[in-house]
């Protein structure tokens, strides 16, 4: 008898809900398979089987636990012939005994998604274990789980990120090409009835602390936000000549957020304060830059870091930003990969976004938001053309960083941008 | 004025990506060198063959089979000027079909051959040697294939003929040589011997449809020769003389001794070859591979960025369901939407008759994987319907994984497999399981029970009718 015990997600944390369980009271299961799923103010994960057996569950889903109770039990004296077996034996004589074989198939069945089910959910960058339950045959995602899942707002774990960030290895290239078909993601629709139902839920411990953070930054730091504008033209002229060979050359594909983060680098050079905290009554500034990235992870959002980004390619920012959004994904970042950004970037663009203020992650002091890309008409040179434009907005701590210094720091990030030439020259 | 996406050609490929994009409010050009729209396959492919395979089916049964339903015909007579013409006529309704499609989704048909100039531009020359040039943001290469010959035996559109030359033969010949079993060859060869045409047919490899599951390349091959064909497998060709009256195909048999086969044509069936002549690949960076078909990336796009390519172009199943798909795929990504083709859910259709369709892994290939998978078969038989309708020649074949029970080919010879094969590919997408499909009610009597109790087979061997 195996006792599963409910682990640490990090330091500090003392408390945890187990949210969901994703095998059944009395399931055998496999060593590895995936058995419960935690969720504590800091991240969520899951837990696996250490061994084969049967599983027993203590703790029912949704119950807050300390850290360390016992979970479940697995059997492990029990065989797989114990339980409905899990694999198939197509033996006429227990044909009778409810198919053996739709056990299996269910289990596997879940991970499937159909066919418009499959691109909803990859256009929305999910997958299939952001649907709580498939409701097709089997337990197969289907088109309304998919759609469900796809316009679920996603919340922000960790950093309390202002506006929605995806990853960007692919860039939000797509959208621009697609500006006359492509239309925002729609928001989840809740059923009116017609009569006065009010429904309760219990806010998760994430929610919770998500909220409690929010509302400290607000209290705690001299918010405001400083805006500027983007001419993206040479930018994604650059992408387009160059993102196959960069992509032949590096295995990695060329999007726009490893120039964002080579300006923003560039730029804090020139602009100390914009990468500092504040501890106490000292300022404390980094000659480096560890530059928060926030990505989709099935659970909502993450940030991880790119450690010494100022040091980093292009191709590794790319690189670097590949593998966070991968284990991201996975549910495989851990607390120490999230934790201790100098400075955040986070796009609201890919969620069609024209204009916001971000919120700051403290202790960092500033914080930027990239936008959609829109063709807009704008006057050059006494001429009105139409031009890729983007806003972007950075809000910071005005206790540390004046106004000069944010305003300049977006105007020189916003001159980088326009003209990348200047991020090899360095002027 | 500037297009949002320019395809060159208008077959299935090509006029389907340009719907698509017309209903993705693109402003879309459509480019055609031919008279007619619609590509090989509606004007010299999958429509006249068909036309002409039912037609001369519904004469065999007149001449064979009405009898043993208690009809009488009487002296039969075949007018072959009617029988070519009411294909003609079918041809020219679907061509005029595209035409009013085109009009209706307000794409701009261009007349003439299109040559790439550079990344946006494309110079098109009409039959009156007049040129034109558009440009166009994205552009879409879908100029199909041309039937290929070998390099000792080229085709000569007299007595060496193509299936192009063989949809519109004069008279039905006396004897007909066809090099080439697979999809083309056995199906015009069914024609023709259907019509009382000798037919030969001369295969390199083992099987009929060789890239099929063999079960259908045997199953067939029997219907072929109970039909009346001569089916020469393992044999190659190394000559063939169109000097004489007759055609003359020499052949190495297996054994090592040559056979010499006569035809008043020979059919030349040995596949078909991407086209791309005069297109002005050398203006851009599209490259290809040694056989001529343009290369492209998952994305079906090619080396030079923004022109894509698809359909028998790009190599792959040659099928007009294949390059739709691909046609729909490249213009959705255009607009910035994530479509997916699963490759190994497009069907393969035989249209002879019986009818052969497969989709899904073949058991060979299985095999060669080390797959774990199990088979149920299930004949037609035992199939009520089948034998209500004088059709009781065929298999359906399932082919499952040993543990997950998950569909992973089916197979089918027999009456209407084309239609059935449809629920198979939807089993496919839909990752089914032997089981599920057997949970599934079908209606009784239909020719569909066969795959249910196929399934049934595959799951645990518990096929009720057999």
């Amino acid at each position: 008898m195996l006792e599963v015990k409910v682990p640490s997600p990090g330091e500090s944390v003392s408390e945890v809900t187990i949210s969901n369980w994703l095998r059944a009271d009395g399931d055998f299961v496999n060593m590895n398979d995936e058995l419960f799923e935690i969720e504590s103010e800091k991240a969520t994960l899951s837990v696996s089987a250490e061994s084969s057996g049967v599983l027993k569950i203590l703790i029912p889903a949704g119950t807050t636990v300390k850290v360390g109770a016992l979970a479940c039990t697995i059997d492990t004296a029990a065989s797989a012939g114990t339980v409905p077996p899990a694999k198939v034996e197509p033996s006429p004589a227990k044909a009778e005994q409810k198919g053996a074989a739709s056990a299996v198939v269910t289990a596997t069945a879940q991970k499937i998604a159909s066919p418009a089910a499959d691109k909803i959910l990859r256009e929305a960058g999910r997958s299939t274990s952001d649907v709580a339950k498939g409701s097709g045959k089997g337990g197969r995602v289907t088109k309304e789980g998919a759609l469900k899942a796809a316009n679920t707002p996603q919340v922000a774990a960790i950093a309390p990120a202002p506006v929605p960030a995806a990853a960007l290895a692919n860039g939000p290239v797509a959208q621009i090409k697609a500006a006359p078909a492509h239309m925002p993601p729609q928001v989840a629709k809740v059923a009116y009835t017609g009569e006065r139902i009010e429904r309760r839920e219990k806010m998760s411990p994430l929610r919770l602390k998500v909220a409690e953070r929010l509302v400290s930054v607000r209290q705690t730091t001299a918010m405001l936000t400083t805006f500027n504008e983007i001419d993206m033209s040479n930018l994604m002229q650059v992408r387009k000549e160059y993102k196959d060979k960069f992509e032949q050359q590096h295995s990695v594909r060329l999007g726009f957020m490893s120039f964002f983060t080579k300006a923003v680098t560039e730029s804090l050079k020139y602009f100390p304060a914009v990468n500092a905290s504040i501890e106490g009554d000292e300022v404390v500034y980094h000659d480096y830059v560890d530059m928060g990235i926030a990505v989709q992870a099935p659970k909502g959002l993450v940030v991880p870091v790119l450690r010494n980004a100022e040091s980093m390619t292009l191709a590794q920012v790319e690189m670097e930003i590949e593998r966070l959004a991968a284990r991201a994904r996975n549910n495989q970042l851990t607390i120490d990969e999230m934790t201790g950004g100098t400075y955040t970037i986070s796009n609201g663009g890919v969620f069609g976004s024209l204009m916001s203020t971000p919120i700051l992650n403290p202790p960092q002091s500033a914080i930027l938001g990239m936008h959609k890309i829109e063709e807009r008409p704008i006057a050059v040179n006494g001429q009105v053309v139409i031009r890729p434009m983007m806003y972007v907005a950075m809000s910071y701590d005005h206790r540390i960083i004046d106004g000069r210094e944010s305003v300049g720091f977006l105007v020189r990030v916003k001159e980088y941008l326009e003209n990348p030439v200047r991020l090899l020259l360095q002027v | 004025m500037k297009y949002d996406l320019a395809v060159i050609g208008s077959g299935p490929g090509g006029y389907v990506a340009a719907i698509r994009a017309a209903q993705l409010k693109m402003k879309v050009a459509i480019i055609e060198r031919y008279p007619t729209l619609g590509g090989t396959c509606l004007n010299v492919g999958c429509i006249p063959s068909k036309a002409l395979l039912d037609s001369s089916e519904h004469y065999l049964q007149a001449a064979k089979h009405f009898g043993e339903h208690g009809i009488g015909t009487g002296a039969l007579k075949l007018d072959w000027e009617i029988m070519r013409g009411r294909k003609d006529k079918v041809v020219d309704d679907n061509v005029k079909g595209i035409a009013f499609l085109m009009k209706k989704n307000k794409i701009d048909v261009h007349a003439g051959h299109a040559t790439l100039l550079g990344s946006e531009a494309i110079r098109i020359v009409g039959a009156d040697g007049k040129s034109t040039e558009i440009t166009s943001t994205s552009v879409i290469i879908a100029t199909g294939s041309k039937p290929a010959d070998l390099p000792f035996a080229k085709i000569d559109k007299v007595k060496l003929i193509s299936s192009t030359e063989a949809l519109a033969l004069k008279s039905v010949p006396k004897e007909l040589v066809i090099i080439g079993a697979g999809v083309i060859g056995c199906e015009l060869g069914s024609v023709y011997a259907r019509l009382g045409t000798k037919v030969r047919i001369v295969e390199y490899l083992n099987s009929a449809i060789p890239t099929m599951d063999a079960t259908m390349g045997k199953e067939l091959g029997k219907s072929l020769k109970a039909l009346g064909i001569e089916l020469y497998l393992g044999h190659k060709v190394k000559a063939v003389d169109t000097k004489g009256k007759k055609v003359k195909v020499v052949a190495t048999a297996p054994g090592g001794e040559d056979v010499e086969l006569s035809g008043d044509y020979c059919m030349m069936a040995v596949g078909r070859r991407p086209y791309t002549d005069n297109l002005g690949l050398e203006n851009v960076k599209v490259s290809t591979d040694p056989r001529g078909f343009i290369k492209v990336n998952e994305h079906l796009e090619t080396a030079h960025p923004g022109i894509y390519a698809i359909g028998d172009v790009i190599g792959g199943a040659m099928l007009a369901h294949k390059a739709e798909e691909e046609g729909v795929f490249v213009v959705e990504r255009l607009a910035g939407q994530k479509p997916h083709i699963n490759y190994r859910a497009i069907p393969w259709v035989v249209y002879t008759w019986p009818e052969v369709a497969g989709v899904g892994y073949t058991e060979e290939e299985l095999k060669q994987s080390n797959r774990a998978y199990k088979v149920g078969s299930f004949p037609y038989r035992a199939l009520g319907r089948a034998r209500a309708a004088n059709e009781s020649e065929g298999v359906v074949k399932v082919l499952a994984d040993k543990d997950t029970d998950e569909i992973l080919g089916v197979h089918m010879f027999g009456a209407r497999a084309a239609d059935m094969i449809a629920e198979a590919v939807v089993a496919l997408e839909y990752r089914a399981s032997a089981e599920d499909i057997a949970r599934i009610s079908h209606a009784h009597p239909t020719f569909t029970e066969a795959l249910k109790e196929a399934c049934l087979a595959a799951t645990e061997n518990r096929a009720l009718h057999l």
